[in-house]
């Protein structure tokens, strides 16, 4: 295949599948404002993702937390600033590492999931069936996913940067013998709440993006369960991919408006 | 006298996929009280056909009318009315594979009626009965054979009792007792339940037990349409073809 060929090949379908994504965007909106809520299904989707994913989550972030406070107490003890490795694990943790690698990690295993369930039920009619009942499947289906995770990811985000933070006062402490009140303190000092809810205020986009690629390539799975495995695995790296240029643009977005 | 409406109308219906030209100016009229059975060889078309018609996809060009609306460009929450009076079985029953039996034909009625546990339990029963499955209510989908799957899929179509039946392929796949079994409810749904569908089929036999009206899908037109006798009398290559046989699968 030529390049131009494969530009022109792939091109096309980046282009289906964003005018397709948005598409179901705005289906989704619309369908927000509707009745009748279904409050039970939320919950129980507020069920699987969360047991699914607090594990993983608390475990990527305690070490990252630990690393983080291991990198910068090596640099700074050539400063005699150790006692500063506190506020600069929690900017990197609060801002950046925790909404980010939470999205990442739990994210692709929430879509993915997602794009399972829906899948097969994509190729296996039951979409239609729905359809054909006179069941408004986009208020069913992604409706309650998607409240689901506008509740979980800001939630793990909050626990992630504290048992990160936490992470870091380990390494701190132990390692480095920096005092835990110190560490605490200087936190407290240079880190502002702003630092804080610009995290958490990515993670609400990071949850609508997560939630509408896992449904939207669930529900334009094709091809039997072969197709499936593609879309789920698809899914995983457009998951990562999204989150982290979604990442750039938010941190663009909110150092314009709030600094 | 004013005529009345037609159920189902359709006129000079076109669906292509990836350049590939599937329906090439379908027209139609299905009036109340009327089953049409539409046969064609394998992969002419035909389910294709139904699901533009149940507005589960969409013609490139063409008209489609149900129930006096067009629906051809309707957005998906305002077909969910209309599908509300309508009943569609999937050629592969397309149950809701983590729901029991009762739960998958009680699915509508909890959808779309305030009725009492005791009011959805009584619906439900009289309609597995109708279908031959008493007593399988707490069944898995997994646990049914094909032919009890389908006769799940049409008791779940029917349980609203909707005013016009769309049926993909109801004999296909099943061996031949329970293609005659299924063919025989259908039949006697004319009297009872729903006396207006669209019966999608290659089986000859089973569309002359249903249908009052039958139609020839070749090359992405209808070779024929009328009643079972003058089908039978026509002189069309195609449909001659298709009644000897000829353009079946195996
Ligand atoms: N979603 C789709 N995408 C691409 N091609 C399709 C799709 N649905 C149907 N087709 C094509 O349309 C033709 C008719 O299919 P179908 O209506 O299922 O045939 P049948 O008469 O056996 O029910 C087939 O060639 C099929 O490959
Ligand atoms: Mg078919």
């Amino acid at each position: 295949m030529t390049t131009a060929t494969y530009l022109r090949v792939h091109g096309r379908q980046a282009a289906i599948w964003s005018g397709g994504l948005g598409l179901l965007t705005g289906q989704v909106m619309r369908n927000l404002a509707l009745p009748p809520s279904y409050w039970r299904l939320v919950m129980q989707e507020v069920d699987a993702m969360g047991v699914r994913s607090v594990v993983v989550a608390l475990t990527a972030a305690i070490f990252t937390g630990m690393v983080l406070a291991l990198q910068s107490a090596v640099n700074m003890a050539r400063f005699g600033a150790e006692n500063y490795v506190g506020p600069v694990v929690a900017l990197s943790m609060l801002r950046e590492l925790g909404p980010v690698l939470t999205a990442i990690l739990v994210g692709g295993k929430v879509a993915s999931g997602i794009t399972a369930e829906l899948g097969s039920m994509k190729v296996t009619e039951q979409i239609d069936a729905l359809r054909a009942i006179g069941v408004n499947y986009v208020k069913k289906l992604i409706v309650p996913r998607l409240l689901a995770a506008l509740l979980i990811f800001p939630l793990l985000t909050i626990l992630a940067d504290f048992i990160g933070l936490l992470g870091g006062m380990l390494i701190a402490v132990l390692e480095r013998h920096v005092d835990a009140y110190v560490y605490w303190n200087n936190i407290f000092y240079w880190v502002t709440v702003r630092d804080f809810l610009t995290g958490v205020g990515k993670s609400f986009f990071f949850a609508a993006i997560i939630t509408l690629i896992g449904c939207y390539n669930g529900l334009s799975t094709e091809g039997g369960t072969e197709g499936l495995g593609r879309a789920t695995t698809a899914t995983v790296v457009q998951v990562a991919m999204g989150v982290i240029l979604a990442d750039f643009f938010l941190t663009k977005l909110f150092l314009f408006l709030f600094w | 006298m004013m005529k009345e409406q037609p159920v189902v109308e359709l006129r000079g219906v076109w669906k292509a996929f990836d350049h590939h030209e599937v329906l090439r100016g379908i027209s139609l009229v299905l009036s109340k009280g009327t089953t049409l059975a539409v046969m064609g060889g394998s992969g002419v078309g035909k389910t294709v056909l139904l699901r533009l018609i149940a507005g589960l996809a969409r013609p490139d060009t063409g008209e489609i009318r149900l129930f006096g609306r067009n629906i051809e460009r309707l957005r998906e929450e305002h077909m969910l009315a209309l599908r509300r009076r309508t009943g569609f079985v999937f050629q592969g029953a397309a149950l809701f594979d983590s729901l029991s039996v009762f739960e998958n034909v009680a699915y509508p009625l909890r959808e779309h009626t305030s009725w009492s546990e005791g009011e959805i339990t009584d619906r439900v029963h009289r309609f597995l009965s109708l279908v031959g499955l008493p007593g399988t209510d707490s069944l898995l989908p997994a646990e049914l054979s094909g032919g009890m799957k389908k006769r799940v899929g049409i008791a779940r179509a029917l349980v609203l009792e909707p005013e016009v039946v769309f049926f993909d392929e109801p004999t296909a796949g099943l061996d031949p007792t329970n293609a005659r079994v299924v063919g025989e409810l259908i039949a006697e749904l004319r009297s009872g339940v729903c006396d207006t569908a669209i019966v999608v089929t290659h089986d000859i036999e089973f569309a002359g037990m249903v249908a009052d009206q039958m139609a020839i899908l070749h090359e992405g037109q209808f070779a024929a349409m009328g009643t079972p006798g003058e089908i039978h009398s026509s002189n069309v290559p195609a449909v001659q073809a298709f009644l000897a046989g000829e353009l079946l699968e195996n």
